[in-house]
C-alpha cells in the first residue's frame, strides 16, 4: 500500500476521532472530515449519527432518519452534549484556543472571517476537534487573536462552568495527529503521519510541540481503502483539500 | 378579520433612523430579500441589524445603512464570506456585538418570553464576554452554584422574514426542511413583517403541508408582503434553490469597488420588479 496518500492517512485520522463515541451526533465541517465521519460509521462507529448538511440526518444510504434544523442543534443538541464536532481553525494556540473570528484587532481587524459561529457553545458543551489541512505558523500561533473555541487556559480561568463538559479531543493536520495532554494541557504529537519528521512539525508550528512519544499515523486498511475510493470519494475530493 | 397585506416600501416607510431591526433566515438561506432590497432604496440609516447574516448584512453595510450588527456569523455558505461585510469590518465602518449562535438565539428568545436574560454555558471562557464587557454572569441559586452567562434579551423594533406561503391575516407557513429562528424574530419585534412568495386563501396553507409547518400565527405578524422571488439570490426551498450564478457575480461584484457601482445601477436602483426583470435578463445572458 506504498500508494496511499497523505489525503487517505489523513481521512483515516479522522475517522479514529470518533472512535468510541457511539450514537451521538458527528458534525464535521469540511471535506476531510466529512469522509472521515462517513468511514468511521461505515466500519467501527456504525451508531454515529449524521447530518446531511441541511436539516435532516441521514444514513449511509442517504436515507432521511432524523430530523435536526439549526434551531434544535443549538437549543438541545449542543447543550445536551452527545455531539463532536469537528471544527475548522483559521488559528489555534498551544492549549487549543481557536479562532475563526477575524485576524487582528477585534474593532478593525486586519481580515474578517466568518465570526465565532457555534465555537464558544460547542467547546464548553462537547467533546470538540479541529481539523487543519495545511498545517503552518500562520495557524499554529503563539496567541489566537480572538478566542472562539475555548482552550484548556481559558476554561480554567473561567471556573467550573465552562470546564464541566470542556473536552478538546484533538487536532488533525496534513502532518500529524495532536492532543492536549502535556503538561499544563499544551499540545503534542499523538502521531506523525508516514514520512513526516519531528523537524518538519516544529518548522511549521510557532510554538514548542512534543512529538518525543508520537509513533506514526497508522495506514488505511485494504477495506478503507476501498470505501473511501471507490464508495465515499470517488472523484478524489480529499486531494483537493490535502494536495499530495 | 383584518387584511394585513401590504407592499414591501410601505413597509419600509415604518422604518426610522437608529431602529433596532431582525432580519430573519440563516446565511444565505430564506432571507428577506425583498425587504433588504427597500430598505437599500429607502432613506433611513443608523440601523443596528440582527442577524443570522448573509447577504443581507453585507448589502446593507455596503448602502451605508449599518450602524451596529448584531451577528454569530455572516456567510453566503457555498461562499464563505461576504465581501461588503470584510470590508465594513476591515475599514472600521460598522460596530459589533458578536455572540455566539446559541447566545444569539437565546437573546431573541429571551425578549420573546419578555424574560431580561436567559442562561448559558455558551461563551463562558471565550473572547465573547471580553469583546461585549457589558455581558454579566448569574450564579444558580441552587445547590450546584454554577456560574454561567446570563445572555441579555435581544428586543427589535421591526422584524423583517420572508416564508413561502402566507394568508392576509398573517397565518404564514414555511414548506422547506428548517424553519430557522423566524417565530423567534417576529416574537422579540414590536412591527413584524412577513414576506411570503404566494398569499394565498388560509385553506390552502394546510393543503400544501403538515399543520407543523405553519410557523407563524396572525397574532406574531403586522402586515403580509406577496413578494414572489423574494429571497432570491437566497435559497427559498422547495420554491427556489440559491441562485449560485447569480451569487457568484454578487460576490464578484462587491469584491471589485470598480465594478460595483455597476451591480448597483443595474439591480439595485429601481423597484422589485425592476430588479426581478433585470435577474430574467441576466439569466437569459448566462444561459446564451
Amino acid at each position: 500500500m506504498s500508494d496511499v496518500t497523505r489525503a487517505e492517512i489523513a481521512v483515516v485520522a479522522v475517522a479514529d476521532l470518533f472512535r468510541g463515541d457511539g450514537e451521538i451526533v458527528a458534525s464535521p465541517m469540511g471535506t476531510v472530515p466529512s469522509l472521515g465521519a462517513r468511514l468511521a460509521r461505515a466500519t467501527f462507529e456504525p451508531d454515529l449519527l449524521l447530518s446531511d448538511g441541511q436539516a435532516y440526518l441521514v444514513d449511509g444510504d442517504g436515507t432521511v432518519e432524523g430530523w435536526q434544523p439549526f434551531r434544535r442543534m443549538l437549543d438541545t443538541i449542543v447543550p445536551h452534549g452527545r455531539r463532536h464536532v469537528v471544527m475548522g481553525a483559521n488559528q489555534i494556540d498551544r492549549y487549543g484556543n481557536q479562532n475563526i473570528s477575524a485576524i487582528g484587532e477585534h474593532r478593525r481587524p486586519a481580515k474578517q472571517l466568518l465570526g465565532v459561529r457555534g465555537a464558544p457553545g460547542n467547546t464548553v458543551n462537547h467533546r470538540t476537534s479541529y481539523w487543519v489541512p495545511r498545517h503552518g505558523r500562520r495557524v499554529f500561533v503563539e496567541s489566537v487573536d480572538v478566542v472562539a473555541g475555548v482552550g484548556y487556559d481559558n476554561a480554567a480561568k473561567a471556573g467550573a462552568a465552562a470546564q464541566r463538559f470542556h473536552d478538546v479531543h484533538r487536532v488533525v493536520t496534513n502532518l500529524g495527529v495532536f492532543d492536549f495532554d502535556g503538561p499544563d494541557h499544551v499540545m503534542r504529537g499523538v502521531s506523525l503521519h508516514p514520512g513526516v519528521s519531528e523537524d518538519e512539525v516544529a518548522e511549521a508550528t510557532s510554538f514548542p510541540v512534543d512529538c518525543t512519544g508520537a509513533g506514526t499515523s497508522r495506514a488505511p486498511t485494504g477495506e478503507e481503502l476501498h470505501l473511501i475510493r471507490d464508495v465515499l470519494d470517488p472523484e478524489g475530493a480529499r486531494d483537493r483539500e490535502v494536495p499530495s | 378579520m383584518a387584511d394585513k397585506r401590504t407592499t414591501v416600501d410601505d413597509a419600509v416607510a415604518e422604518l426610522r433612523d437608529g431602529m433596532t431591526i431582525g432580519i430573519g433566515g440563516w446565511g444565505s438561506r430564506r432571507k428577506p430579500m425583498a425587504a433588504v432590497r427597500a430598505i437599500l432604496r429607502s432613506p433611513v440609516k443608523d440601523l443596528t441589524v440582527v442577524s443570522y447574516g448573509g447577504p443581507d448584512v453585507g448589502l446593507l453595510c455596503a448602502a451605508g445603512k449599518v450602524r451596529r450588527v448584531v451577528f454569530g456569523f455572516v456567510t453566503l455558505d457555498s461562499v464563505p464570506f461576504d465581501p461588503h461585510f470584510g470590508r465594513a469590518r476591515e475599514n472600521g465602518d460598522v460596530e459589533v456585538t458578536e455572540y455566539d449562535e446559541g447566545m444569539f438565539g437565546l437573546a431573541l428568545q429571551a425578549a420573546a418570553q419578555r424574560l431580561p436574560f436567559l442562561p448559558t454555558r455558551a461563551g463562558l471562557g471565550s473572547d465573547v464576554p471580553r469583546l461585549s464587557p457589558e455581558l454579566k454572569t448569574v450564579c444558580s441559586p441552587y445547590a450546584d452554584g454554577e456560574e454561567l452567562l446570563a445572555v441579555p434579551a435581544q428586543p427589535l423594533d421591526v422584524a423583517f422574514v420572508h416564508l413561502n406561503r402566507a394568508d392576509a391575516r398573517g397565518n404564514a407557513q414555511y414548506l422547506g426542511p428548517d424553519p430557522y429562528f423566524d417565530d423567534l424574530f417576529c416574537l422579540a419585534a414590536a412591527t413584524r413583517f412577513v414576506s411570503a412568495e404566494r398569499v394565498v386563501p388560509t385553506a390552502e396553507l394546510t393543503e400544501a403541508g403538515p399543520v407543523q409547518s405553519l410557523l407563524l400565527n396572525r397574532s406574531a405578524v403586522d402586515g403580509v408582503i406577496e413578494a414572489p422571488g423574494g429571497a432570491h439570490f437566497t435559497t427559498a426551498a422547495p420554491d427556489y434553490g440559491r441562485d449560485e450564478i447569480f451569487q457568484k457575480h454578487y460576490v464578484d461584484s462587491a469584491r471589485d469597488p470598480e465594478r460595483w457601482p455597476s451591480f448597483v445601477d443595474r439591480f439595485l436602483s429601481g423597484d422589485e420588479a425592476a430588479y426581478r426583470a433585470e435577474v430574467d435578463r441576466f439569466a437569459a445572458e448566462v444561459a446564451a
